[in-house]
């Protein structure tokens, strides 16, 4: 589904990414791991179209991102550190503005505003402003936002980040519904002790590189050996 | 087309939508416009005897200064949560959240400039209601729009964005001023339209050229 083929990135002089390849197949759920300034997230804004990348090659469903970026922008969501939600808005006003920028309209984006505020519990807090959301509360319209348009691959950037423990088992449960019906996440995170069960991939990023990979037995354990 | 179009009218509709519950710009472009009305009007009765050579230049500059209120919160609002991040998530044409934002700065300062006339019209004792005026001032705002959230996007990512804008601003559109305030007075005092056309013309090229920088310049602008 995703192929990132020698990615590489500078700021300025300063290498950022230096030629990272990855591939990531529906149904699968990929972490990637990372100390801070390991160049993670600027990983998934590449991915996400958001920078272009100095070098490389970086296809979605066989589009290629660096010449038909909008094709790619259809098929992805993202959940960045910052929730990308208006708090002036209410919950179903944000969903129905990003709706109807992915092209929905009328009844069908109604409907997919509907299935996805009840999706992620805020059904009930729909004529709410978000600005009066909790942290927790925030994420789960911000991954409402993100799966409104029925995306292929979902790019999550410390995800956990903030969250309380009840909020990270439900967005945990979250991910794991989707990876179940055959989407893909690519998710960065430096928190190893919570919302890993059913990750099945893990990547080590370090100064730019992919240096190491976990396939089988991704406990959080093994995941701090890996970071080690 | 009619998707792009759709798109350009979720803007507009965020932004209006946006501006009425937080009531950040209008607010500060209407106060300021009348705080400036009644300014000039005090300090002009104390040594003028004859306002109309100075209406129309008091006009404009109190239009472009409250213009530049509504101008620098354009896409300093976006960065709230980052939300630019997830317009330019979405997959429409960059172009669109120019074109939109310049809309929604138009309508902004078209709705101050509703104000502002009658209220000059009533504090000068001109008659500024006119057509010809109405349609001077709505090309005026029309290129002000357009070259305005040009520069507003381009001081977006830096650090004194308040200060910078005005200083790259102003000195751009000054041709804009002079035609505007030029062919403003050919109407006020109804001088045939040959003797100021062209400046109507200087109006009109502005619209054409900054409308159409926006429109190819703004996603290298944002991605910069």
């Amino acid at each position: 589904m995703l192929i990132a083929e020698n990615l590489s990135l500078f700021f300025g002089v300063r290498p950022v990414l230096r030629g990272v390849s990855l591939g990531v197949r529906r149904g699968e759920w990929v972490v990637v791991l990372g100390a801070n300034g390991a160049g993670k997230t600027t990983l998934l804004r590449v991915i996400a179209t958001l920078l272009r990348p100095a070098g490389g090659r970086l296809e979605l469903n066989g589009v290629d991102a660096l010449t038909h970026p909008a094709r790619v922008r259809a098929q992805l969501g993202m959940v960045s550190h910052q929730p990308l939600i208006y708090p002036d808005l209410t919950a179903s006003e944000n969903l129905r503005f990003f709706g109807r920028l992915y092209g929905l309209s009328g009844a069908q984006l109604e409907q997919r505003v509907e299935h996805a505020l009840r999706e992620v519990g805020l059904w009930t807090r729909r004529h709410d402003r978000a600005r009066a959301f909790s942290r927790g509360m925030t994420q789960r319209l911000s991954i409402a936002r993100a799966m409104l348009h029925n995306p292929d691959l979902l790019l999550l950037d410390e995800p956990f980040t903030g969250l309380d423990q009840h909020s990270a088992t439900t967005l945990a449960a979250m991910l794991r519904d989707l990876v179940a019906q055959g989407r893909a996440v690519l998710m960065t995170t430096h928190e190893l002790g919570r919302g890993l069960d059913g990750v099945t991939r893990a990547l080590l990023l370090k100064g730019g590189r992919i240096e190491a990979e976990l396939r089988e037995h991704i406990t959080p354990e093994a995941l701090t050996a890996l970071l080690d | 087309m009619a998707l792009l179009l759709a798109q350009i009218a979720a803007l507009v509709r965020k932004d209006v939508l946006t501006e009425l519950r937080a009531r950040e710009s209008i607010t500060a472009m209407l106060a300021f416009s009348v705080m400036a009305l009644v300014m000039f009007n005090f300090a002009f009765r104390l040594r003028v005897d004859d306002f109309r050579p100075l209406v129309p230049a008091v006009l404009w500059v109190t239009l472009i200064f409250a213009g530049t209120l509504g101008l620098s919160r354009t896409l300093s609002a976006e960065q709230v949560n980052q939300c630019l991040d997830a317009l330019l998530l979405a997959p429409l044409d960059r172009s669109a959240i120019f074109v939109a934002k310049a809309m929604t700065n138009l309508l902004f300062m078209l709705l101050t400039a509703t104000v502002v006339l009658p209220l000059m019209a009533i504090l000068f004792g001109e008659a500024l209601i006119q057509p010809g005026i109405v349609l001077v001032l709505i090309s005026g705002v029309v290129g002000y729009a357009g070259a305005g959230t040009l520069i507003a996007t381009m001081a977006i990512s830096t650090r004194a964005r308040e200060v910078f804008l005005p200083i790259l601003l102003f000195p751009l559109v000054l041709p804009l001023l002079v035609a505007s305030v030029i062919a403003t007075a050919g109407f006020l005092d109804q001088l045939p339209f040959e003797d100021f056309g062209s400046w109507v013309g200087v109006q009109l090229a502005f619209i054409v050229l900054f409308w159409s920088a926006g429109v190819l310049l703004f996603e290298y602008l944002v991605e910069s």
